[in-house]
């Protein structure tokens, strides 16, 4: 089976963002850009996480999902800020595939239960988000990396398995946006408890942290963010219309981050199939 | 009389029973230039000209929601007539006579077979989980085939234009197993086992993976769809104007 290589794409009103520690988000552009140009390139899924969440912003992530999904035909899935299976049902009428709970799963358990029940466990991606500890143990967190919730997030990750969960993307709060690498106990321990495939996300810096979540780490699957981000705009002349919002330093410098080494999917891609992962490769790479 | 224009937009039902998403099959409908509709009622899936079936999620419970819908014999009415009926995932599943999914269930007995559990596999120092999520390759099975740019085996089904060993994407973990071998359309590898991951058998064709999430091969499938129901409409039309001239 191919390790799916996966783009996460941070949504904050109507701009693609990227932190650190899943804060201090910084503004990139028009999130449908990045998409298009990772769908041509091979993206084997692409996941859009709402980062504010907040109900009046809502409309503007549905459009967001509507327009990608009517013009990238990967699987899609969605998360943030979703807490009723009416909330679930929006998001997957306007076009996604698959929806990402986190702060409503652990508030409720249940709704894992009744959302697998209704949309198919394959629908739903429970999103688990861990810091370690200085002692060495985890704890899930909610709402972006702001509330503890005193919750193990390996007996966590069992638990959503029987809920009825159809995939698990394990976040290393620690670790996201960093560069620093993986946290590859975490996704391991996880990816080994339980029977459904695990997504490894947060801490990519450079190709060979891809190579050791999936060797070390046993991920199914990976989500990129920054690496693929910072190549984007590094390399594509960007003409489009920001609004105010949010932090648009970056943009304006366009100094990059430096512990991100950027790289592009099919370079990543390459590099893992040097190394002996299989992976899909998209031979008529399109030149956007 | 005048020649009426050839239709652009053709009408296809996508059956509705609640459960999965049904609106990236619409979008991949809409790119293929063929006018899809959402629907659950019995006269317009009898009206359409194609009708697809799509569906994640438990066979038992899928079967028990058609069952209430009345649109059990409907589909079966529609395998008969000779349109095209293409059922995606769990739709392709439902199609079969029986599955051993949390128990046992009567599905709509239009392919003989049963559906049966993927067992997780080790492949090299890698364990393939179930379910099967991801990209894997559609095959023929037929080595002399490889050789050939888009395969000889598909052509003039829903598989035409691909090539052997292409990428498609996949979401589950059962699959159907056809009595009769010569409906199987492509095989798939996972771990020890070569599963039936597309059939057909004359206007019925049924696929386990998401063509309209398998990128620009998997919108062939679609525009394959488009041109079957053409072709469809054509035949119709000679029939009816007793001339059979085209």
């Amino acid at each position: 089976m191919n390790v799916r290589v996966i783009p996460r794409l941070d949504i904050k009103g109507p701009n693609l963002v990227k932190g650190i520690h899943l804060e201090g988000l910084r503004v990139l552009g028009k999130p449908e850009r990045f998409a298009r140009l990772y769908y041509e390139e091979g993206a084997d899924e692409l996941l859009y996480m709402d980062v504010v969440a907040s109900l009046y912003q809502r409309n503007s992530l549905l459009e967001i999902v509507t327009r990608t999904s009517r013009e990238i035909f990967i699987p899609l899935t969605v998360g943030g800020g979703l807490r009723t299976l009416d909330d679930i049902h929006a998001v997957l009428r306007a076009g996604a595939d698959k929806v990402s709970l986190n702060t409503a799963a652990i508030l409720r358990p249940e709704l894992v239960r009744e959302a697998s029940r209704r949309f198919g466990s394959s629908t739903i991606v429970v999103s688990i988000e861990a810091i370690r500890k200085p002692d060495g143990r985890y704890e899930a967190y909610t709402d972006n990396g702001r509330e503890r919730t005193g919750v193990d997030p390996f007996n966590w990750a069992i638990r959503v398995t029987e809920l009825g969960a159809g995939e698990i993307i394990v976040t290393s709060i620690d670790r996201e946006g960093t560069g620093n690498g993986f946290d590859l106990e975490l996704t391991r321990k996880i990816a080994e408890s339980v029977p459904i495939p695990v997504i490894a996300c947060g801490g990519a810096g450079k190709v060979a942290d891809v190579y050791e979540v999936v060797t070390q780490g046993k991920g199914d699957a990976v989500c990129l963010a920054s690496m693929l981000h910072y190549n984007f705009v590094k390399h594509y002349d960007n003409a489009d219309d920001f609004s105010e919002e949010g932090n648009v330093e970056y943009l304006r410098t366009r100094r990059g981050f430096s512990k991100i080494q950027d790289a592009t999917l099919p370079e990543i891609k390459e590099y893992l199939l040097r190394h002996g992962i299989a992976v899909r490769l998209v031979e008529e790479a399109i030149n956007a | 009389m005048p020649e009426t224009p050839w239709p652009q937009r053709f009408q296809v039902a996508i059956v509705d029973y609640g459960i999965g998403n049904l609106f990236s099959v619409k979008h991949a409908c809409e790119q293929a230039g063929i006018h899809a509709s959402i629907t659950h009622s019995c006269s317009e899936i009898l009206q359409a000209s194609a009708v697809i079936l799509p569906g994640v999620g438990a066979f038992g419970d899928a079967m028990e929601i058609l069952g209430k819908l009345d649109l059990v014999s409907v589909l079966r009415d529609i395998a008969a007539s000779g349109k095209p009926l293409v059922g995606i995932c769990l739709g392709m599943q439902l199609l079969m006579t029986e599955s051993h999914e949390f128990g046992w269930h009567r599905g709509l007995g239009i392919i003989e077979g049963e559906v049966v559990r993927l067992e997780e596999a080790v492949h090299g120092d890698r364990v393939l989980k179930v379910p099967h999520v991801g990209w894997n390759r559609i095959a023929t099975g037929n080595a002399t085939a490889v050789q050939a740019d888009s395969c000889v085996g598909w052509k003039g089904s829903l598989l035409e234009g691909l090539s052997e060993g292409e990428y498609m994407y996949f979401v589950h973990s059962f699959y159907p197993k056809p009595v009769d071998a010569n409906v199987v359309l492509s095989i798939t590898r996972h771990g020890p086992v070569d599963f039936c991951s597309s059939l057909r058998e004359g206007n019925i064709f049924g696929c386990q993976f998401h063509p309209e999430r398998s990128g620009s091969q998997g919108l062939r499938v679609y525009q394959n769809l488009a041109f079957l129901i053409q072709k469809t409409q054509e035949g119709d039309r000679n029939v009816r104007t007793a001339g059979g001239k085209v």
